[in-house]
């Protein structure tokens, strides 16, 4: 119990608040090194025990995760015995899931189911009898966990894990080989194949983990960036697509001042605005292009719909700086799915140059509604979830996230061991946590068993 | 003298019996060994050799609690190889070829150098239990002997059945008869039993075979040894073993007996070891290899018997001859004995306690092929074991129970007793999860205290130990202190293609360096000062640099460890009526009621007791 756990202690889902609690003797420096109180005169390493704190969680971009009241507790006096901070949060599942994902990056460890308890009843802080009080709890939260692997089980991530954990244990079967039957006459397997078989599942691992922020958009939303320059409609298209009159929309640039609804629903799929209320600015045009915010905004997104004022096609000075923006932004949107929108095409005189042509614009007027069919319609082409979902897995759930990033971890650690010529026996531990990590997905973990049937079934060996 | 009652009565031995009985007088209880034939004390049944991967691991672990293997293998070995020298430190493990007559007649010495052993040639045919309590044995000619406490070692006596070909007789080794009684009186008490199977290879005459036809595989350069005492020696000369091939033709050969192999007409029904297969079974499950490895073993320093290892089988003795004289160099073989199958029976481990006393008899306990494990080092160290514990009970004191992470005799007990086993267990040190930890090198210092603690291991021995360790620790904090400067260590990695350092460095830092070792800087002047002046000796030398160089490694298994330890060893009271506890699922209720684990750990380890049921157990227990 050396190590700090954290875990959602209200039900999962959403809710109007949410409590997060964290405990072990870690929990403050951890929690300390992405809280910023209010004030200073709160910083958690000094104030006292029992109180309250109020403060906002940074992450590590800077970002505002949320602003939250932390409950500070010092062991012994706390419900496991151990320091402990219960994060009062809001309810959203998005926050929640950020909140464990900062914790876990910051040194916590997801509670197993019953640990607070297993940790209070340990410390002393419970007798039996009164364990005993929350042995339904955990004897449900069991059955629960059981049921939700089993769920699992059925569906495509613990296939794909399961065939991942097969070919790990066909691997570490022959490095053991070597290791426990050095003597007899065994085929070893030669290491570049090995350093493919690595190499795809470290591929196999990475597009699970990256499907992660695809499966927290299938429950958080599509987050969807509006860029383009000050004054190109971003504002006036938001509020069209939001078809609510809610941000003050001016002839003014930069008079948006409060993004108040953000997400929107187009065939079932939920879309989350990004930074709505940085969607004016105020820099001039020079600027804007490339500016860090814009940068920061596509980075966040999945979906990017860039917009250009059509009256800007008319000058031809303009058109030279245009081009130059697009090529920026268009490097910087990489992969991400992409629309370009011309608005105010009643505004064009001149023809749309076949450079742009070929990024297929679609022509809008956001103010009278012209185009909007057509937008719709190219971003459901984008988030087809049905197929995808038949098509690959997906990662959605923070433990699983937590598990895969380890076995990566464990496996470019045994890539880096078989370059360098790393022994069997440490190559073989580094693939075995990856087992570990992999199994507690889908509830395997007897490693040792798998490995020895797996090479008195494939081998000849024995003397 | 029989009319006494003894603390303690060994039946049997071998392996198994011959530490039991040693700890056990050596512990200062009063010893009685019984055997069928007091000739054959400390017989290698199987191959001439101790040690091994893993196995080179328990031997060393043995000598380290005070048993007496690692002397004995010694004493007697002829050949000595540190095998998997090319892997990690964990990795490496000791092996010898053994002079088989020497061997037995090492323990033989040994045991009667014992003042309170006392022995006695007769089989025993029965067991006496009173109440729950273990209380005499009865042996084939009527003797009736007292014990507190009884261990049984019996090998693959119990029952044995010989066969060789279409024929088979009753024997618990090839001349030897078997044993009957025990099992049918345990039955009786309650116990399960079940039927094992082994075999062994011919033996031929050295004088018929062609060496220059097979390659030589010598001893070391540099042997080493088992026992950290003074009292052995490295070997200074060494006999060689061979190594030849099967070949399509032997395989042909085989294949046309095999209506009549035992293993494939059904006279054999019991299962036999995966990884120590007969060569029928290898090339009938692996019918695309077209040939395998054959170890030719000499049997001792000056007979011409040889064992030919890889090729155990139970074909009839002209098929085994037909086939053998068309491997490479075995032309004109002689055959001295034909190797044979043998079924014996053996009582599933999940039986027992972790101090290998039966749950069902007091003072009742098992080693060895009993308890269905295979190999001499796995049975010499449950010997040992359960030698410690009886006379330790007849003291009341505890038991001594290893963890997984101070020992593979903790592993193959924890395995035996908590997973049980289907086919004769033998260690591998993929085995042991902590097995970083369990390394051959480091046996003493796992160990030694211990030893040293139940009174086993001598004054003199941990006297050697503390010395031992303190040098080991100076030397490592004498690098840890020590700045070496650039012109002392570039020329070194220089010569590596390593990259120079650019200031003074501490040596430690230097040294973890993968492809750095401490004999790349013998020309560093203070470093060479301070191990001749501080008599540093080779194995300090290997104990520092493994720490360095495995150091992450180390410390993560050993964190591992902590982790689950803390959590498990909450203790499970005896008789806990797990009836009451509705919320266990069915299957769990009935197996914990039927193993009784003694903690946590115990529990968590039976099949069918899944992390619900731990939780539930862990909240209503002690109630």
């Amino acid at each position: 119990m050396e190590d700090t756990i954290c875990a959602l202690s209200t039900a999962a889902g959403m809710g109007a608040i949410a409590l997060i609690r964290v405990s072990g003797k870690d929990c403050f420096p951890i929690v300390n090194r992405f809280f910023k109180p209010i004030s200073q005169k709160h910083d958690i390493s000094k104030a006292e025990p029992y109180s309250c704190v109020l403060g906002k969680l940074i992450d590590d971009k800077g970002q505002t995760v949320d602003e939250v009241m932390l409950n500070l507790f010092k062991g012994p006096q706390s419900y496991t015995g151990e320091d402990v901070i219960e994060i009062a949060c809001h309810g959203s599942t998005y926050i929640q899931e950020q909140i464990l994902r900062l914790l876990t990056t910051n040194g916590a460890r997801l509670a197993d189911p019953g640990e607070y308890t297993l940790r209070a009843y340990i410390n002393g802080k419970m007798d039996l009898s009164q364990a005993e009080a929350v042995a339904d709890l955990i004897a449900s939260e069991n059955k629960a966990s059981h049921q939700i692997a089993l769920q699992h089980l059925k569906g495509g991530i613990s296939k794909e894990i399961k065939a991942l954990r097969k070919e790990l244990i066909d691997f570490v079967s022959l490095i053991e080989l070597e290791l426990d039957f050095a003597e007899e006459d065994v085929e070893f397997a030669d290491r570049s194949a090995l350093n493919n078989l690595l190499k795809r599942i470290e591929g196999v691992l990475s597009s699970l983990i990256s499907s992660y922020d695809t499966g927290n958009a299938i429950k958080s939303g599509v987050p969807v960036a509006i860029i383009g320059a000050p004054n190109a409609g971003k504002s006036t298209l938001l509020n069209l697509l939001l078809k609510e009159d809610k941000a003050i929309v001016t002839e003014i640039a930069g008079t948006t001042r409060d993004a108040i609804e953000d997400e929107i629903s187009i065939d079932g799929v939920n879309y989350r605005f990004i930074d709505t209320a940085g969607i004016r600015e105020t820099e001039d045009l020079v600027e804007s292009i490339g500016i860090k915010k814009t940068f920061e905004k596509i980075e966040q997104s999945d979906l990017v719909l860039y917009l250009i004022d059509a009256e800007r096609f008319n000058s031809k000075a303009e058109r030279r700086v245009l081009n130059e923006e697009l090529a920026h932004i268009v490097d910087k949107i990489g992969e991400r799915n992409f629309i370009l929108i011309i608005n105010k095409v009643s505004s064009l005189k001149e023809s749309i140059p076949e450079s742009i042509q070929d990024l297929k614009p679609i022509s809008m007027n956001a103010k009278d509604g012209f185009g909007l069919e057509q937008l719709n319609e190219r971003i459901s082409s984008f988030y087809n979830w049905g197929d995808l979902a038949a098509q690959q897995s997906i990662v959605t759930n923070v433990r699983h996230l937590k598990a895969l990033q380890l076995s990566l971890v464990n496996i470019e650690k045994v890539q880096q061991g078989l370059n360098e010529g790393l022994s069997g026996d440490l190559l073989s531990f580094d693939i075995r946590e990856a087992l570990q990590n992999l199994g507690s997905i889908i509830g395997e973990v007897d490693v040792d068993k798998d490995i020895l049937g797996n090479i008195f079934g494939k081998f000849c060996i024995g003397k | 003298m029989i009319n006494q009652e003894y603390d303690v009565i060994v039946v049997g031995g071998g392996h198994a019996g011959a530490e039991a009985a040693a700890a056990a007088a050596n512990l200062g209880a009063k010893t009685l060994l019984i055997t069928m034939n007091l000739q054959t004390i400390g017989q290698m049944s199987c191959n001439p050799a101790m040690g091994g991967i893993a196995k080179g691991q328990i031997v060393r672990e043995i000598d380290a609690l005070g048993g007496l293997s690692g002397i004995i293998s010694d004493k007697t070995a002829i050949q000595f190889r540190m095998l998997n020298r090319s892997k990690g430190p964990a990795m490496w493990s000791p092996r010898v070829q053994s002079d088989r007559w020497r061997f037995a007649e090492e323990w033989r010495l040994a045991l009667e150098a014992i003042p309170n052993l006392d022995f006695f040639q007769d089989m025993v045919v029965d067991l006496e239990v009173s109440g729950d309590k273990i209380v005499a044995v009865h042996t084939g000619m009527g003797v009736r002997v007292r014990a507190k406490k009884v261990v049984l070692t019996n090998g693959t006596f119990l029952n044995g059945l010989i066969h060789i070909g279409e024929k088979n007789y009753g024997g618990g080794r090839a001349g030897e008869r078997a044993a009957t009684g025990i099992t049918e009186r345990l039955v009786k008490l309650g116990f399960e039993s079940g039927r094992m199977k082994t075999g062994t290879p011919p033996r031929v005459d050295g004088r018929s075979l062609d060496y220059s036809k097979m390659e030589e595989q010598k001893g070391d350069d540099k042997p080493e040894k088992f026992s950290f005492s003074k009292e052995t020696r490295a070997l200074d000369k060494q006999r060689s073993c061979y190594i030849t091939y099967t070949s399509e033709d032997v395989h042909e050969a085989l294949r046309e007996g095999f209506d009549r192999s035992p293993m494939f007409n059904g006279s054999i029904e019991s299962l036999g070891p995966r990884y120590c297969p007969s060569i029928e079974d290898k090339i009938n499950r692996f019918a695309d290899k077209d040939r395998h490895q054959i170890f030719v073993e000499p049997e001792g320093w000056n007979t011409v018997e040889i064992y030919v290892n890889g090729f155990s089988t139970s074909l009839p003795q002209e098929v085994q001859e037909k086939a053998l004289r068309m491997v490479k160099g075995f032309e004109n073989v002689k055959i001295f004995r034909p190797g044979y199958a043998i079924e014996y029976d053996y009582f599933p481990p999940t039986q027992l306690k972790h101090s290998l006393e039966t749950k069902l008899v007091d003072g009742l306990y098992f080693a060895g092929q009993i308890n269905g494990t295979t190999g001499y080092e796995e049975a010499a160290s449950q010997g040992l074991m359960a030698g410690i514990n009886a006379a330790r009970a007849v003291k009341e004191e505890d038991a001594l129970v290893l963890s997984r992470d101070s020992a593979y005799i903790g592993v193959l007990i924890d395995d035996l007793i908590t997973k049980g086993t289907e086919e004769p267990y033998r260690m591998f040190t993929s085995r042991a999860e902590y097995r970083i930890l369990l390394r051959q090198d480091n046996a003493d210092e796992r160990l030694t205290p211990v030893g040293h603690d139940i009174g086993l291991v001598s004054d003199e021995r941990m006297k050697e130990f503390h010395v031992k360790q303190s040098k080991t620790e100076a030397l490592s904090s004498f690098i840890g202190d020590l700045s070496v400067r650039q012109e002392e260590i570039n020329p070194v990695l220089e010569e590596k293609g390593l990259s120079p350092i650019k200031q003074t460095m501490k040596f430690d830092k230097i040294l973890s360096r993968p492809q750095l070792s401490f004999s790349d800087f013998t020309g560093v002047e203070a470093l060479k000062s301070f191990i001749f002046d501080n008599d540093i000796k080779d194995e300090n030398i290997e104990q520092v640099e493994i720490a360095l160089k495995y150091a992450g490694y180390i410390t993560k298994e050993k964190e591992n460890a902590s982790k689950i330890d803390r959590l498990e060893h909450l203790s499970i009271p005896k008789n806990f009526d797990y009836t009451k506890l509705k919320s266990l699922s069915y299957e769990a209720r009935e197996k914990l009621i039927k193993q009784q684990p003694a903690t946590i750990k115990e529990a968590k380890g039976i099949s069918g007791v899944s992390p619900a049921d731990i939780s539930v157990l862990l909240v209503y227990m002690g109630r």
